[in-house]
């Protein structure tokens, strides 16, 4: 449909016969292109030490700051991990981070709704890479921007806890479509709602066919040890590729 | 509102692009928005207006051109439109089909005064 009269013509690309104001330069330029650039810097950046980077992504209240919590405190003997927090105010994730004991840097996006690679890019330089197997980066919880904005990591995580509606994969498909993995998180919390697990898988499926969906809770432990095994598998596939 | 980084990308791209041609001010700026990009062209106009004081587009029109979104269909190779990311194909409901176009976001042309 064309915005500037709602008609629906067969050419949507029809300019209504607007009057030329000027010399008119032909652009073709990628909007996403400057980050885009920037990503693959740090993609660069993240393959040259060999480390293994995830972008998690999921509205707010979800879990991932619980997750990360969960998963350093059982990991961080066998990996070595460090963290990148957005949000965009206060430091409260980066210190629930760092009560871990894992090294961890809050980048604050201020009015912004999401994390871009500028921002990532900056946010490394306070983290030593080279010692590190595996860099956490947990966006702002948004389920809308983050999606478009590729950050050089080598996995998009979405997660969602079973007490949003399991129709989410449907009403963001953007965002299920960009993620490589799904984390369905608080699972212990099922049998107390109408949440249909079944039907939320199918609904992600639908919008990424190839998508790999783990269930797990961070309070019963449920299903963390696959997602574990997973985390251990693709650091050493990592490693293995870059030489490491 | 990520259209507000998109609103900055374009004044960049536009801006910079003037500058090499001499330009005086940029009169207009054409961009192209596939449907499923995830951008709100009231959205993208409301902040286009606010990113271009002060620059050498202010008082520029930015001229959005929606581009649909289109599908081939893996089973049976019908062309058919998507309004969202999971229509079936029209003809024989697979579910499989392979995007076309409906993800741009690009910076098309512009006219200088």
């Amino acid at each position: 449909m064309c915005i500037d009269c709602g008609c629906a013509g067969p050419d949507p690309h029809h300019h209504h016969d607007e009057p030329q104001l000027g010399k008119t330069v032909r652009i073709e330029e990628d909007l996403l292109a400057k980050n885009d650039r920037l990503a693959a810097g740090n993609r660069r950046l993240f393959d040259g030490h060999g480390l293994f980077v995830l972008n998690l992504v999921s509205s707010p209240g979800s879990g991932k700051t619980t997750i990360l919590e969960k998963t350093l405190g059982d990991l961080k003997k066998k990996l070595a991990f460090a963290v990148l927090e957005g949000d965009q105010q206060t430091s409260n994730d980066a210190d629930r981070i760092a009560a871990t004991g894992v090294p961890s840097h809050q980048i604050n996006t201020g009015a912004g709704c999401h994390l871009d690679a500028h921002m990532v890019g900056h946010g490394v330089e306070h983290l030593d890479l080279a010692g590190t197997d595996i860099l956490m980066i947990e966006n702002v919880g948004n389920l809308v921007c983050p999606a478009s904005f590729d950050l050089g990591e080598d996995f998009k995580v979405s997660v969602l806890s079973v007490t949003e509606g399991e129709d989410k994969p449907l009403k963001y498909p953007q965002m299920f479509r960009a993620s490589d993995v799904l984390l369905i998180n608080k699972i212990d919390l099922l049998p107390h709602l109408r949440f249909d697990l079944e039907k939320c898988k199918e609904y992600a499926r639908r919008i990424h066919p190839g998508i790999r969906i783990l269930e797990i809770s961070c309070y019963s432990g449920e299903g963390l040890e696959p997602w574990y095994q997973w985390l251990c598998e693709q650091v050493a596939r990592k490693k293995a590729a870059q030489g490491k | 509102m990520h259209e507000l980084g998109i609103a900055q990308s374009i004044v960049e791209i536009a801006e910079k692009n003037a500058r090499q041609q001499g330009a005086k001010r940029v009169l207009t700026v054409t961009v192209e928005v596939g449907v499923l990009a995830g951008v709100l062209p009231e959205a993208l106009e409301f902040c286009f207006d606010a990113c271009c004081r002060e620059t050498l587009l202010e008082g520029s029109r930015l001229r959005i051109q929606q581009i649909p979104a289109r599908a081939r269909c893996r089973d049976c190779h019908q062309e058919y439109e998507l309004k969202s990311f999971f229509d079936n194909c029209p003809a024989c409901d697979s579910t499989v089909g392979d995007q076309l176009s409906g993800e741009e976001l690009r910076i098309k042309e512009m006219e200088i005064d």
